[in-house]
């Protein structure tokens, strides 16, 4: 299978916002995606939001909240009703954020197929380690979608099992805890991302805590991609309908800072 | 007493059917890892099995009475009723016997802070008072809605030295507890071992805390057997993640002559919005480490749920009980908030015993049962803890004020 998210790391440093799918609505997500594709975003991660994100910090904890409370009884086919009306606005790479029980609600043959129709690429799963990823591998190959494993400072030696099944990229947690700004990321962070190019050729982009251009810079610095969830979902809920412009500006504030770093890892 | 066989359980996968695994987040798989291998070791390393002992025995204060009830068996003029009365443990619930387990291993993994989720409060006493003895750091998480109803074993486990941390995301109750526990846990992994209060979340702690549970069915079946010269004909348990009903059925599950019936929280009723009847009502989902059966909607978001009790107002139930209720091994049954506090007062008036509430689901089911049952049947009813932290809120249910 050729993944269609690998090449986008190939000359460039990528930069992956995320923001969550209904926050605050349905029209708001389109306006803040498109506004993320215009201010150069190379992938965005839509969170499908989820009762209990267990891996989440508060910030996209309580944008999963709104989320659900504007619309409490929110059906997975309404998630891909977003995705289909961002998708008559741009063609920027997407790819899901989502626990795994909502995929497994609504099918893991249909959900695949979904979002292999509507050009979600990937799938980022919290709660799918991978001694389980065999729940959904066969559907997730069949509709050509990667599934995003997540490596992080405790893997130690989980590492090589981790990454040598991966495809797209591969997402380099940043520190412990859950989802969240920060001012400090784990010591080894380089070290990580080396340990993971000696197994696989396979991208790397590093999330958890970054939001100021300096720490994206210093975060492609050591891997291919920077990915930032907390500070986006933040603008959202911030400036609301003024939240599109906002996101853009930044979009391309954090591009800049990221433009011609090269890996020293 | 005989030593715990924690070599009982023969399939150690942490799959149960289809229900079981590790869905749970990167970060804290190593210590999953780290903990399967540790628990594999010990389990079978005779050190670690005679501390066990002994801290079940001199400072648990087992084993505990298999009891025979014989006002109520009768008033209900049916099977006759034995309880077994994890009550009388130390700290007054079934908890301490996965506490001392898994406190313990800890320990020889050469961790130094427990952290833990509580509803009722019951596991969070448990593990502070395990935490003081064994001189560990302890914080236990604790829904606001629990705080407020179980202000009593808050105090009791600051006592023991431990912090509580109410917890106000989502519904303010366990399931909301043991989000930020696991939270807390991906924080400060290093140091810090998490200590699972029921037989629920990622494998290995179904399986451990079913084996240390299984001390509950070890100790009855031989206890009935001096008594009685039999086999029970039934045994009933509360379920709340199902931690003493899996203990409970354990010695027996191989024994087909045996129904096992676990005693859900209803709420205000199977058929409504607000009940815990997770087994009757729920559906297929993954959730909290595990796949099971859960409280969810149609897209697979979590429902509130409800119950008058604090330890049974979970919207999952560990894996192995979603399996025996799949194999219709077991069966599971709503019992209402108004039968568990009939149950209250039934237990305390006939025969002396103020139980928790949690448990007095089960004793509402052996009061339906037992009559229609013959005078030579036996039923084992799990009473799961004493009631005394209940009395508050039960007076307060009854429109009772006895605050000053
Ligand atoms: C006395 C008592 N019984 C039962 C339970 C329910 O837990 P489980 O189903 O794990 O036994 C609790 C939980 O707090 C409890 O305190």
């Amino acid at each position: 299978m050729t993944s269609k998210l690998k090449p986008i790391f190939k000359d460039n440093k990528a930069f992956i916002p995320f923001v969550v799918t209904n926050d605050p609505d349905f029209e708001s997500t389109v306006n803040n995606v498109v506004a993320l594709a215009e201010g150069g975003a190379d992938i965005v991660e839509l969170g499908l939001p989820f009762s209990d994100p267990v891996a989440d910090g508060p910030v996209i904890q309580a944008a999963d909240i709104r989320a659900l409370k504007a619309d409490p009884d929110i059906s997975t086919d309404t998630f891909f009703d977003i995705v289909e009306a961002i998708r008559k606005e741009t063609q920027v790479p997407l790819v899901f954020l989502t626990y795994l029980n909502i995929p497994f609600q609504y099918g893991y043959e249909k959900f695949c197929a979904r979002c292999e129709a509507l050009g979600v690429d990937g799938l980022v799963i919290p709660d799918l380690p991978v001694e389980e990823r065999g729940e959904i591998d066969p559907f997730a190959a069949k509709h050509g979608i990667d599934i995003i494993p997540l490596v992080t400072p405790t893997s130690a030696s989980r590492i090589e099992k981790i990454v040598s099944k991966a495809t797209g990229f591969i997402y380099v947690v940043s520190s412990l805890g859950v989802t969240g700004e920060r001012s400090k990321f784990a010591d080894d962070l380089s070290e990580l991302v080396t340990r993971i190019r000696t197994v696989t050729d396979v991208p790397t982009a590093i999330g958890f805590g970054i939001h100021t251009p300096e720490q994206a810079a210093e975060m492609t610095g050591i891997a291919d991609g920077a990915i930032v969830g907390s500070a986006c979902v933040n603008l959202v809920a911030e400036y609301g309908n003024q939240a599109p412009q906002k996101l853009t500006d930044y979009t391309k504030q954090m591009k800049t800072a990221i433009a011609g770093q090269t890996s020293k890892a | 007493m005989t030593e715990l066989n924690l070599e009982l359980n023969k399939n150690t996968t942490g799959r149960y059917g289809e229900y079981g695994g590790q869905y749970i987040p990167e970060t804290l798989m190593n210590q999953l890892d780290l903990m399967t291998k540790a628990y594999e070791h010990y389990k079978n390393d005779p050190e670690f099995k005679t501390e066990l002992h002994d801290l079940l025995v001199d400072y648990a204060n087992r084993p505990s009475l298999l009891y025979y009830a014989k006002r109520m068996t009768e008033d209900l003029g049916g099977a006759q009723i034995y309880l077994k009365r994890e009550d009388l443990n130390h700290t007054g619930a079934h908890k301490i016997n996965n506490v001392i387990g898994q406190a313990l291993l800890a320990k020889h993994m050469g961790k130094t802070r427990l952290i833990a989720e509580t509803g009722a409060g019951q596991h969070g006493v448990a593990t502070a008072t395990i935490a003081a003895l064994f001189g560990m750091e302890c914080e236990v998480f604790m829904g606001k809605e629990d705080t407020d109803r179980q202000k009593l074993n808050v105090y009791r486990m600051e006592l023991l030295g431990a912090k509580v941390h109410p917890v106000t995301s989502g519904s303010m109750v366990l399931k909301d507890a043991i989000n930020a526990a696991l939270q807390e846990w991906a924080t400060r992994v290093d140091d810090t071992f998490y200590v699972m209060g029921s037989a629920t979340g990622p494998h290995p702690y179904p399986l451990m805390v079913r084996d240390f549970q299984s001390i509950i069915s070890q100790e009855s079946k031989s206890q009935l057997k001096e008594q009685t010269g039999k086999l029970p004909d039934m045994v009933v348990a509360c379920v709340g993640g199902g931690s003493n009903a899996i203990g409970s059925f354990a010695n027996y599950i191989d024994e087909p002559s045996v129904q096992l019936v676990g005693a859900e929280a209803a709420g205000k009723g199977v058929d409504t919005d607000l009940t815990a009847a997770t087994v009757e009502r729920g559906s297929e989902g993954i959730f909290h480490g595990m796949k099971s059966m859960f409280l969810q909607n149609k897209t697979g978001q979590i429902n509130p749920v409800y119950s008058i009790s604090a330890g049974l107002d979970y919207p999952g139930v560990g894996p192995e009980h979603a399996a025996l209720a799949a194999s219709g091994r077991a069966q599971y049954v709503g019992i209402t908030d108004d039968e568990a506090v009939d149950a209250f007062e039934y237990i305390a008036k006939t025969e002396g015993i103020v139980a928790a509430i949690e448990s007095c689901h089960a004793v509402a089911y052996v009061q339906k049962i037992a009559p229609k049952m013959r005078k030579d049947q036996i039923i084992v009813c799990t009473l799961s803890g004493r009631g005394d932290k209940d009395v508050a809120s039960i007076a307060k249910y009854k429109g009772v004020n006895i605050d000053d």
